[in-house]
């Protein structure tokens, strides 16, 4: 820590952490992730159920990993190597659970002042409000959590976990179920305090909204793992895994190499596999020369029996029917560009074509109808 | 009257004792991961299920001059302890411990695990976490402990027969002075006796209900009560 200005930098979190988990309403999961946290605030993204609160307790200390190592700057907190286990009152780790769990016997500024056991009277009131002050819910001191409305009570939980000057705060998804804009002014209050604390801070969402209000940094989970890390843009665009591809139905999986990135135009362009076809695909997080997966479904993509003009869509390819059969409702035509694609249309559209096998057609692909997987 | 007063002060004391050790007993059968723990929670519940005579006739073995209890006694006060005031108060602790424990148990156990999490990242160690969190959450069920400790010791007939005797002052307690009373065919003096034993238990039901109401409406809980069917 070396002080600039009055202020303070906080240290970094590095953590290892697996941990088993066999619960009785989900199936059994190992979350097994390794992540290093500056200061600042990053958001832990991912559906619900994939592990965030589980790693969560393990930083507070509320659960105990099976294996790993947590530390903050030089202070190991926990080590299975070492055996070493702080208990969660000496860890000073901040944690704002999704309930937010105030005290409901007690009065606002009881709760905001009940982690400053060690100080005297006159400090505990004097360090309270003014946390209170800095979250706007200093006019509440006497009232009870039952009380006060919901996004007043979110402000209560973050003054009452930040009084203590911890060195790394956990939010779970602290702000559910307010509006964008009280959210975004409770944010700032938090970058506000932060900007004077600087300490990491990890905020748990499965919102996309606020990933992309909040974030600086993300780091995406699945399954009790990190998918990816990067900036709202990267993370939210990229990983869509091939195994979510295919299981949601693409019938076009396509192999190709990333040829150039476009960062203003938010698209890159892809060439397939084994042919001189360039599609344009949106911004994902691979790099030039990477090989990547597309992604598009046979219902996406257009086909057209002239060349067409004046398109927004961005991918207008050519190429030659080789199938075309009948599957109940719908044609299933093979479309060879180069590499083949699997195209749907409805019989009427077939009929009102004429398509034939050995027709000369062309397939319009929007950018955003290709998704970019993993490969 | 005499045996009205005794009764009153048998319950003060048997209550005060339980409470001091039916608090550690249930915070520790709420929370202990231990195995065996089952066979200690059946052990605090068999007066429940035991007739009076059972468990009196094992207690007043147990403080007779050849008991363990008993010897102890007489070497510690020099007295036996079988059919005294302190013989009385330690069947009865023995005979209202269920009632006392049990609601403790399910206060305890009510307290949402998120609030202790809280407390524990706020840098509170256990005994700060109990007192300044899970006690306060639980005024309801050591009220209601309290009370059932209490209630339960006023009407109890069977075990202080069996320990107690029946000694004008010392052990003659109330529901013992009406039985006598009937046997003997007073029934004025049982019927004053009975109503007043009748009026004196309603009037503290009423509060027990009254502060409940009150309690519950701030915290948003409410206490324990065996018979209240929900």
């Amino acid at each position: 820590m070396d002080p600039v200005d009055g202020q303070v930098n906080g240290a970094a979190l590095t953590a290892r952490v697996r941990k088993e988990r066999s619960r009785a309403d989900t199936s059994p999961f190992v979350l097994d992730v390794s992540l290093e946290i500056s200061p600042g605030i990053t958001i832990l993204f991912g559906p619900s159920g994939v592990g965030k609160s589980t790693l969560l307790d393990c930083l507070a200390g509320l659960l105990r990993p099976d294996a790993g190592r947590i530390a903050i700057g030089e202070e190991v907190l926990f080590d299975s190597g070492s055996r070493a286990n702080l208990p969660p009152q000496n860890r000073r780790i901040a944690y704002v659970f999704q309930s937010l769990a105030l005290f409901p016997h007690m009065s606002v500024e009881e709760n905001v002042s009940y982690g400053l056991a060690d100080l005297h009277e006159q400090e505990r009131l004097a360090r309270g409000g003014e946390i209170l002050a800095a979250f706007r819910v200093e006019n509440l001191k006497t009232r009870k959590p039952g009380e006060i409305s919901g996004g007043e009570k979110q402000r209560v939980a973050l003054a009452r976990s930040l009084v203590c000057l911890p060195r790394l705060l956990l939010l779970d998804e602290p702000l559910t179920g307010l509006d964008a804009e009280l959210k975004a002014a409770i944010v700032d209050d938090l970058r506000a305090w932060n900007a004077a604390q600087r300490i990491p801070i990890l905020y748990v969402t499965h919102s996309r909204d606020e990933v992309d209000a909040l974030g600086e940094r993300v780091i995406a989970m699945d399954h009790g793992r990190v998918v990816s890390a990067g900036t709202p843009q990267e993370v939210l665009d990229a990983p869509r895994r091939k195994r979510l591809a295919q299981t949601a139905g693409f019938e076009n999986l396509l192999g190709g190499t990333v040829m150039d990135v476009r960062e203003a135009d938010g698209v890159m362009r892809v060439r397939l596999e084994a042919s001189a076809c360039e599609i344009e695909v949106p911004l994902g997080y691979a790099a030039a020369g990477n090989r990547v997966q597309v992604a598009i479904r046979a219902g996406d993509i257009l086909l057209a029996i002239e060349l067409p003009r004046g398109l927004s869509a961005r991918n207008v390819l050519a190429g030659r029917i080789v199938s075309l059969e009948q599957r109940g409702n719908m044609v299933v035509a093979q479309v060879d560009c180069g590499v083949v694609f699997t195209v749907h249309v409805t019989p009427g559209a077939a009929r009102a074509l004429a398509l034939v096998l050995e027709q000369k057609v062309w397939l319009v692909l929007k950018t955003h109808s290709c998704h970019l997987v993993d490969d | 009257m005499e045996a009205l007063l005794l009764s009153i002060k048998l319950a003060i004391c048997v209550s005060a004792i339980l409470l001091l050790c039916g608090v550690p007993l249930a915070y520790w059968l709420a929370n202990s991961q231990w195995r065996g723990k089952f066979l200690l929670e059946s052990i605090v519940a068999l007066p429940l299920v035991l007739p009076p005579t059972v468990l009196g006739f094992y207690v007043l073995v147990a403080m007779g001059p050849r008991g363990p209890l008993g010897r102890l006694w007489q070497a510690a006060f020099g007295h036996g302890l079988a059919f005294t005031f302190g013989g009385l108060v330690i069947a009865s602790v023995i005979y209202s411990l269920p009632f006392a424990v049990q609601p403790l148990i399910a206060a305890f156990e009510g307290v949402d695990r998120k609030l202790l999490d809280a407390s524990a990242v706020l840098g509170a160690g256990r005994l700060r976490t109990f007192w300044r969190v899970i006690l306060p959450l639980s005024v309801p069920g050591v009220v209601t402990a309290v009370v059932l400790s209490f209630a339960h010791t006023m009407g109890e007939f069977g075990v202080v027969l069996m320990v107690g005797g029946n000694l004008r002052g010392v052990t003659r307690t109330v529901s013992i002075d009406i039985y006598d009373h009937v046997q003997s065919l007073e029934y004025t003096e049982a019927n004053r006796l009975a109503l007043a034993l009748l009026g004196f238990s309603f009037a503290v039901l009423s509060i027990v209900y009254g502060i409940n109401r009150q309690v519950g409406r701030q915290i948003g809980r409410r206490m324990w009560i065996p018979w209240t069917a929900k």
